[in-house]
C-alpha cells in the first residue's frame, strides 16, 4: 500500500479579534495511490477547509500534512506553490477554466506551468479529451461548453501533469443529475486508472457510488470513515450487487 | 509564461483592449500636440539665437537680458574683440518691419534683423549667396518665410517701416535664402547692419546720421577657450555689459519660462488624466478576473507570474495605443496647414512617448498589487 494522503490530528483555527473558529478539529486520516474517498458532511463540518489543507492551500494549525511523503507544514510558501503545481490536480465547484484559452489550451495549462509541454505530452492532452469525448471540442472556449463538458476539461486538467493527489471541489454542485453521475464515473475511472489517490468533496451521498472510502465530518471532526463497500453502496442509496463490486475489481488495484 | 497568459487574453478580447488602445492613442495624440506646440512656440522664440554661430552674447547691463532693450555701441564691439580667448565679434541689431506685396499675398510681419557681413550673427544661406556687402540693398531671409510667402534667390521684396510717424517703403533683392531662423514668432530677414540701421522704424526720421547703437554682440569663442571664463573676462574688462551664453539668453526672452511652464503644465496634466485611465481600466479588468486569478494560484500559479501578466499585459496596449497615437500624430502633422506653431523632433517626440509608454504600468500599479493579493483560497470559496 503507498499511502498518499495523511492527516495527523490536524487541526485549523480561524481567528479573528472577535472570534474563534475550530474549523478542523484533530482530523486524521489516509487514502492511498488508486483510492478515491469522497469527503462528507453537513454545511461547516471543516470538509473544505480540511481540502484547502490537503492542497496546500492552507497551513493548519496544529497537526501534520503528509502528502506523497512530504509535510507541507515544513514548505515555505513558494515551496508550497511549487507542490500543488507538480503533484495536485485540481477541480473546483465554478470558475474551474480559464475563460480566454481553448479546450487543450486550458489542459496544455498545467503542463505549460510545469515546464513539460512537450510534443509527447500535447498528445497524451489530445488523447485524454478525446477520450472524455471533447475530441471535436478541443478549440472551442469555455463559454461554447456545457456544465458537464467544463467539468470534464477541469478533469482532464488536473490529471494531465501526472499529479499524486487529484481534490475535487463540489464538482457536481452545477450539473444536473445525469451529467454529475457521467462526470463523477468518469473521475472515478481515471483515478483508478491512473493509480492516483482522489478525494472529492461532496455534499450529495448519492455521489459516494464510485468511491472506495468515505470520510465523514461534522463540527470539524472525522466521524467516521466507512471503506465497507456496502455500507458505501447503502449510503449512496444503490444496490449493493453488481455495480460497486464489479467496478471496483475492475478498477482498484487494492481490492483485486 | 505571464507573456502567453497576457497575449493570449489580448487576442480572446481583442475588440475591448483594441477600443483601450484607442483610448492610450487619444491621450497620446493630445500628450504629443501639446509638446509640438511647446516645442513649435518655443522654437518659434527663440530659433534665430539658438542656431547662432557663437558662444556668448553681450547685452548691455541691467537690461535682463532683453534684446530689445540692449544698446551697445561700437567701441564695446571692438573691446570685445580684444580679450583673450575670443575669435570673433558680430553685431546684431534687432528690429521689427512688416514685408508686402504688390499682388494679393498677404503681409507679413518680419524680424529685421541687421548683421555684419561674415561675421557672426548672420544667417548661412542655404541657398543663394551670403551677405558680402556693407550699404546694398540685398538680404538674406529666412527659409520659413521664403516657403511661406513663395519668395526665390532673385526676387525683390519690399519692406515697410515707420520713419517718425511716415510708412516708408525699402525695395530689398533677395540673394539668399537661409534655413529657419524666426525670432519673437516672426519670420527673419538678413540685411547689413547699415541698411538695417536705415530701414528700420524709428522715433524721427533721419536716423541714419546717428551712431549705430546694436542691441546685442554674438562672440565665436577660439577652440577650446571656456566659454565661462572668457564670459568673465569679458565682463571685468568692460563696464555696463553682461554676458550670456545662448540657452541663458533665450531662455531670459520674455513670456518663454511662462509659456513653456503653462504648456508642461498641461502635458504633465494630461499625462496624470492618462494614469487615471489606464489605471482605472486595468483596476476594474483585474477585479472582474479575480476568481480566475484565484484558480489559476491554486493550481500553481505563482504571484510572479500573475503580476508580469498583468505588467505585460498593460505594456502592450500601452505600447500599441502610444504607436497608434504616434502615427495618427504625424499623419495629422502632415495635414496640418502652414503657420501653427507645432513642431515635432525626434527627441521631443521620443521623450513624450517614453513617458506614456511609463505611465501605463504606472497607472496599473494598482492591479498588479491586486493580482498579487488575490489568495488562492478563493478557488474554493475560502478567505484567510
Amino acid at each position: 500500500m503507498n499511502t498518499i494522503v495523511e492527516t495527523k490530528s490536524v487541526t485549523k483555527i480561524y481567528e479573528t479579534s472577535e472570534m474563534k473558529v475550530q474549523a478542523v478539529d484533530q482530523a486524521s486520516i489516509q487514502v492511498e495511490a488508486g483510492e478515491f474517498a469522497a469527503l462528507v458532511g453537513p454545511s461547516g463540518s471543516g470538509k473544505t477547509t480540511m481540502l484547502a489543507m490537503l492542497a496546500a492551500l492552507l497551513a493548519p494549525s496544529a497537526g501534520e500534512v503528509i502528502i506523497d511523503g512530504h509535510d507541507l507544514g515544513k514548505m515555505s510558501d513558494n515551496q508550497r506553490v511549487q507542490f500543488r503545481r507538480e503533484r495536485i490536480g485540481f477541480t473546483f465547484q465554478a470558475n474551474n477554466l480559464v475563460p480566454y484559452l481553448s479546450v487543450s489550451e486550458n489542459v496544455d495549462l498545467m503542463l505549460r506551468l510545469n515546464g513539460i509541454f512537450t510534443p509527447a505530452n500535447r498528445q497524451r492532452s489530445r488523447e485524454l479529451l478525446e477520450r472524455l469525448g471533447l475530441g471535436e471540442r478541443l478549440n472551442n472556449m469555455p463559454n461554447q461548453l456545457s456544465g458537464g463538458q467544463k467539468q470534464r476539461v477541469a478533469i482532464a486538467r488536473s490529471l494531465i501533469h501526472n499529479p499524486s493527489l487529484v481534490l475535487a471541489d463540489e464538482p457536481t454542485a452545477n450539473l444536473d443529475t445525469e451529467r454529475a453521475f457521467q462526470a463523477v464515473e468518469l473521475f472515478s475511472n481515471l483515478i483508478h486508472e491512473q493509480n492516483k489517490a482522489g478525494i472529492m468533496v461532496t455534499h450529495d451521498l448519492r455521489m459516494v457510488r464510485y468511491v472506495d472510502k468515505v470520510i465523514q465530518m461534522m463540527d470539524g471532526q472525522v466521524v467516521r470513515i466507512i471503506d465497507d463497500p456496502e455500507e458505501i453502496c447503502t449510503m449512496a442509496g444503490v444496490p449493493v450487487t453488481p455495480t460497486l463490486p464489479a467496478y471496483k475489481a475492475a478498477y482498484s488495484p487494492t481490492l483485486n | 509564461m505571464s507573456l502567453y497568459l497576457s497575449f493570449k487574453e489580448i487576442l480572446r478580447y481583442k475588440g475591448r483592449f483594441f477600443l483601450f488602445s484607442l483610448v492610450i492613442a487619444l491621450i497620446t495624440i493630445l500628450v504629443l500636440f501639446i509638446s509640438g506646440l511647446a516645442e513649435g512656440l518655443a522654437n518659434a522664440n527663440r530659433e534665430y539665437l539658438s542656431k547662432l554661430d557663437g558662444e556668448l552674447l553681450v547685452f548691455q547691463s541691467n537690461v535682463k537680458l532683453s534684446t530689445l532693450s540692449s544698446r551697445l555701441d561700437s567701441s564695446t564691439l571692438q573691446k570685445v574683440k580684444r580679450i583673450p580667448g575670443v575669435a570673433d565679434v558680430g553685431p546684431v541689431g534687432l528690429s521689427s518691419a512688416t514685408l508686402v506685396f504688390e499682388d494679393n499675398r498677404e503681409d507679413v510681419d518680419i524680424s529685421l534683423i541687421g548683421v555684419e557681413p561674415e561675421k557672426p550673427g548672420g544667417a548661412p544661406a542655404r541657398e543663394g549667396s551670403n551677405l558680402r556687402l556693407k550699404s546694398a540693398n540685398e538680404t538674406v531671409i529666412d527659409g520659413n518665410l521664403a516657403r511661406s510667402s513663395d519668395l526665390e534667390v532673385g526676387d525683390t521684396i519690399t519692406v515697410k517701416s515707420i520713419q517718425g510717424t511716415e510708412e516708408e517703403y525699402y525695395d530689398l533683392e533677395v540673394i539668399g535664402i537661409s534655413d529657419g531662423r524666426q525670432y519673437f514668432f516672426q519670420p527673419s530677414i538678413f540685411v547689413s547692419m547699415e541698411v538695417w540701421e536705415k530701414i528700420r522704424s524709428q522715433a524721427a526720421a533721419g536716423g541714419e546720421n546717428n551712431p549705430i547703437a546694436y542691441n546685442i554682440l554674438v562672440s565665436r569663442l577660439q577652440p577650446g577657450a571656456d566659454p565661462e571664463a572668457v564670459a568673465s573676462e569679458i565682463e571685468s574688462q568692460i563696464d555696463d555689459i553682461e554676458v550670456s551664453d545662448i540657452e541663458t539668453a533665450y531662455k531670459a526672452t520674455p513670456g518663454y519660462a511662462a509659456q513653456q511652464s503653462t504648456l508642461n503644465t498641461q502635458r504633465g496634466f494630461t499625462l496624470l488624466i492618462g494614469i487615471l485611465v489606464i489605471g482605472g481600466f486595468f483596476q476594474i479588468q483585474t477585479l472582474q478576473k479575480i476568481p480566475n486569478i484565484g484558480m489559476l494560484k491554486a493550481i500553481g500559479t505563482g504571484n510572479l507570474t500573475v503580476g508580469m501578466a498583468v505588467v505585460m499585459q498593460i505594456l502592450m496596449v500601452t505600447v500599441f495605443g502610444v504607436v497608434l497615437g504616434t502615427l495618427a500624430t504625424l499623419g495629422l502633422a502632415a495635414l496640418m496647414p502652414a503657420g501653427i506653431p507645432i513642431l515635432f523632433t525626434p527627441l521631443t517626440t521620443l521623450a513624450a512617448m517614453l513617458s506614456l509608454t511609463i505611465i501605463g504600468p504606472l497607472g496599473g500599479l494598482l492591479s498588479v498589487y491586486l493580482a498579487v493579493k488575490v489568495e488562492p483560497l478563493m478557488a474554493l470559496g475560502l478567505s484567510q
